[in-house]
């Protein structure tokens, strides 16, 4: 222990919402100068704590303090105003408006022309030292995910925060895109009295780019300590309590593939798919997907697997080229709530949605009602029943649920994008054990994501995007790696 | 909708309604007028006995509540038809002339087949602006309202011209026959089977969006267009224009049951905004079939109220509309204010 106060600490936190626990002693010591990795499950408290820590959130019990100082903040703004700046899990950027305009709503000038040049100036000047890449004239909501989470961390970037906080920012960057934000992080923390608090789902992540880690556990804080003396397994230990049954780390080997059956279940041929302006996102892409196997895509962001992935699972008409799929592909998209689900609609209509296009005459709601109450107890999605709406889910149940209705009962093929995005360990492997379960039930799956090691654990074969390109490569992370960047 | 439960709805609902009856009070006594003889004559307008309520209410209701649910039908499915007072005008402009020139003799051939032009002529001009929507892409608010203007000059066209009386006096055709008129449903009040039809239409309007597959499209459609095609494989455009569509006939037979039913003619300024006002009841009753037939009742009653108030205790009719506008007002303010209140109450899922 130093003489001098943390930066940012927390002293036994707790918060109820009614009688659910999010919090019962979580506790966080931020060092100045250091990378803070926050780790836990899905509903461990690790949202809730930062919540509390940038004042939005104001705890039952337990002391916040800064530079030694207890303060209670009854705003956002005030936290903003001591120098805390958050970055959400989600989005809180107005779609229809650009990057530099969602960074002048923040400011509290109120009074002051708006100049959109001078704003698109502070926010390329921002970005440009921060290292994102960001158009400010680009509008929020035709941005892709990761594009908008850049945005995010501009937006808070704008207020000189001297402590930083990012709810798992990683999630949709591609690996190169995440190591810059790391590499970016530590200068940001290496100047002044500043510090950066980041939560994650990647173990691997936590202890290469982190300083400390703090681990939470159903509310409480259970570990923490520098990043550099822990081991993986220690730390997933610490975050699951007990071993899972499933293996460690989600790193499972796959199972030989052994004989593929001759006719492949999903092909597309030769296929180009252009935007509006005529711009070519995919390339005579070919790739066959035969039944009983797991293909894995990597690609870095805007790389052409958005179309690949929507043009296999027949969700988008590519420009030219020969596709053939079964008439029913299962699909897992990235952004679950904007195109899987609707939030404020139950479960039952949620999983009324799929096939819904092709239906014809009446509903019947009784035998809809069976099959969602069976996808729930059969996908386990906790805290539902069918008149429950997905709203009241957590994100992994949500996931669940999601693929509950799209892997179905006999899966024949399904297409998954960064199906653990946002999703814990546990939650992550359940995932890929249902995507293994279709694979051995006879299933073509397609699944996306921007974590290799997630990749190398699952598929049988990978293909990589690049520029628009798709091509097969070895399953090794080194080959991925520079197939990803074009080499 | 998060977190919105009913009883929470019908709390705020009567909440806005008592406020706005307040606030409107003051305004009449501010403008010194007795607030009792006030609400003593609109009540007895509206709801006094059997000729205020078949004659004045119900009679004033049935164009509202089909128009409601014309509405209704296309901003549930995502399409914000502002149309409805066009659509209604060309449904009954078609039913004046079939019921007119149709040489059919019983009323039991000439009711059916001037619903049916009705329905397709308010379908046919929906389908207008479906068209340019789908063909260039203009947005239906701007085509449907601008549809009204033209519908209101093609009748203006159509009394003058070609349906214009034979002496070629008044800018109005001659009264439909006998056979051609919807016939009335309480003795020696003015109120007709329209109203029976309305109330058919919007239960069996809703009874499609419950329980079909069409109509289950359509909501979805109306909710998240990403989700609907992503997920559900949903055609969102050809959904929506179908929903136009069906808001557009909705609206055709409005006009067939306010010339059969009621003035028994074509004439200029058949409809005083019926179509607009529609926009206000159907808002008010959430899009939904119950809702917009109590708003509709409302509306209708506000209607005669207003009337008898200026009659029997020379009061402006004016007041009954800034009624309906700020209850309109309060209604539109309310998802904001329950989401408010509700956050305030809820036990808030695991973060």
């Amino acid at each position: 222990m130093t003489s001098i106060p943390p930066i940012l600490e927390l002293r036994a936190i707790e918060k109820r919402y009614g009688r659910t626990i999010a919090l019962a002693d979580g506790s966080l010591a931020v060092r100045a100068g250091t990378i803070h990795v926050l780790l836990g499950e899905n509903g461990a408290g690790k949202t809730t704590l930062l919540r509390v820590a940038a004042g939005l959130l104001a705890p039952d019990s337990g002391e916040v303090l800064l530079d030694g100082i207890p303060v209670t903040w009854n705003s956002g703004a005030q936290a903003i105003e001591a120098g805390v700046g958050a970055v959400q899990q989600h989005s809180s950027l107005v779609p229809s408006m650009t990057v530099a305009e969602n960074v002048a709503l923040t400011e509290r000038r109120y009074f002051r022309r708006f100049s959109p040049t001078a704003a698109a100036r502070r926010v390329r000047v921002i970005a440009e030292a921060a290292g994102l890449n960001v158009v400010p004239d680009a509008v929020v909501g035709r941005l892709s995910v990761a594009a908008q989470q850049k945005a995010e961390i501009v937006k808070a970037l704008a207020h000189e925060p001297r402590i930083l906080i990012l709810d798992e920012p990683t999630a949709v960057l591609s690996p190169a895109d995440a190591r810059d934000l790391f590499g970016w992080l530590k200068t940001f923390v290496s100047s002044e009295q500043r510090a950066v608090i980041v939560i994650t789902h990647r173990i691997r992540e936590a202890l290469e780019h982190g300083d400390t880690i703090t681990v939470l556990r159903t509310g409480r804080t259970v570990l923490s300590a520098n990043a550099g003396v822990r081991t993986q397994s220690e730390v997933l230990d610490a975050i699951l309590g007990e071993q899972p049954s499933i293996g460690s780390g989600g790193s499972v080997k796959p199972s030989p593939a052994g004989t593929l059956p001759a006719e492949p279940c999903l092909v597309i041929d030769n296929v180009c798919v252009a935007d509006s302006s005529g711009n070519f996102r995919l390339k005579n892409a070919s790739v066959s997907v035969f039944p009983g196997e797991i293909v894995g895509v990597a690609g870095v962001e805007g790389a052409g697997q958005h179309e690949l992935l929507r043009v296999l699972a027949g969700r988008l008409v590519p420009t030219s080229g020969d596709v053939s799929f079964p008439e029913s592909v299962g699909f897992v998209p990235e952004d679950r709530l904007r195109d899987a689900l609707i939030e404020e609609l139950s479960l039952l209509e949620n999983f009324a949605l799929r096939g819904a296009g092709a239906r014809s005459g009446f509903l019947s709601w009784k035998s809809v009602a069976q099959e969602t109450t069976a996808a729930i107890k059969g996908y386990a999605v906790l805290g539902g029943t069918e008149v429950a709406t997905v709203a009241e889910l957590s994100g992994g149940n949500q996931q669940r649920f999601v693929l509950a209705r799209e892997l179905g009962v006999s899966p024949i093929a399904v297409v998954a994008e960064n199906p653990s995005r946002g999703l814990d360990v546990r939650a992550a492997i359940a995932v890929f054990d249902q995507f293994r379960a279709a694979r051995a039930a006879g299933a073509a799956v397609v699944v996306f994501s921007t974590d290799i090691d997630e990749l190398l654990g699952i598929a049988d074969r990978i293909f990589v995007c690049h520029a628009g390109q798709v091509r097969a490569v070895p399953r090794d992370a080194v080959s991925i790696g520079a197939a990803m960047v074009g080499l | 909708m998060i977190g919105r439960s009913r009883p929470l709805q019908l709390l705020s609902l009567t909440v806005v309604v008592v406020a706005a009856l307040s606030l409107v009070s003051l305004t009449i006594a501010l403008a010194g007028f007795d607030v009792s003889t006030a609400a003593r004559a609109a009540l007895d307008g509206a709801f006094g006995g059997s000729f205020a309520i078949f004659s004045a209410t119900l009679k004033r209701t049935t164009p509202l509540l089909f128009l409601g649910v014309a509405v209704a039908v296309a901003f549930r499915a995502g399409v914000l038809n502002i149309g409805a007072e066009g659509q209604f005008l060309a449904g009954a402009a078609a039913a004046a002339a079939v019921g007119l020139h149709a040489p059919v003799e019983s009323a039991v051939m000439m009711l059916p087949l001037e619903f049916a032009a009705a329905a397709t002529a308010g379908m046919g001009w929906a389908a207008i602006a479906a068209w340019l929507k789908a063909r260039f892409g203009v947005t239906e608010v701007v085509s449907t309202l601008l549809l009204n203007f033209v519908a209101i000059n093609a009748v203006g066209f159509l009394v003058r011209g070609p349906l214009q009386e034979p002496t070629f006096t008044y800018p109005q055709t001659l009264p439909l026959g006998e056979s051609a008129r919807l016939p009335l449903l309480v003795d020696s009040q003015r109120l007709h089977w329209g109203f029976v039809i309305a109330l058919l239409v919007a239960i069996g309007a809703w009874w499609v969006f419950q329980n079909t597959a069409a109509g289950f499209r359509a909501r979805i459609s109306g909710i998240s267009r990403s989700a609907a095609e992503s997920a559900g494989l949903i055609a969102v455009g050809r959904v929506q224009a179908s929903a136009l569509l069906a808001s557009g006939a909705i609206a055709g037979i409005a006009g067939f049951s306010e010339v059969a039913g009621v003035t028994y003619r074509l004439y200029e300024g058949l409809s005083p905004g019926y179509g607009y006002t529609a926009i206000a009841v159907a808002l008010l009753g959430r899009l939904h079939p119950i809702g917009i037939i109590a708003s509709a009742v409302l509306f209708g009653a506000l209607g005669s109220g207003a009337d008898s108030m200026q009659r029997n205790a020379g009061i402006p009719a004016e007041f009954a509309s800034v009624l309906a506008a700020v209850i309109l007002l309060g209604v539109l303010a309310l998802p904001a204010a329950e989401a408010l209140l509700a956050r305030k109450f809820r036990v808030a899922r695991a973060l």
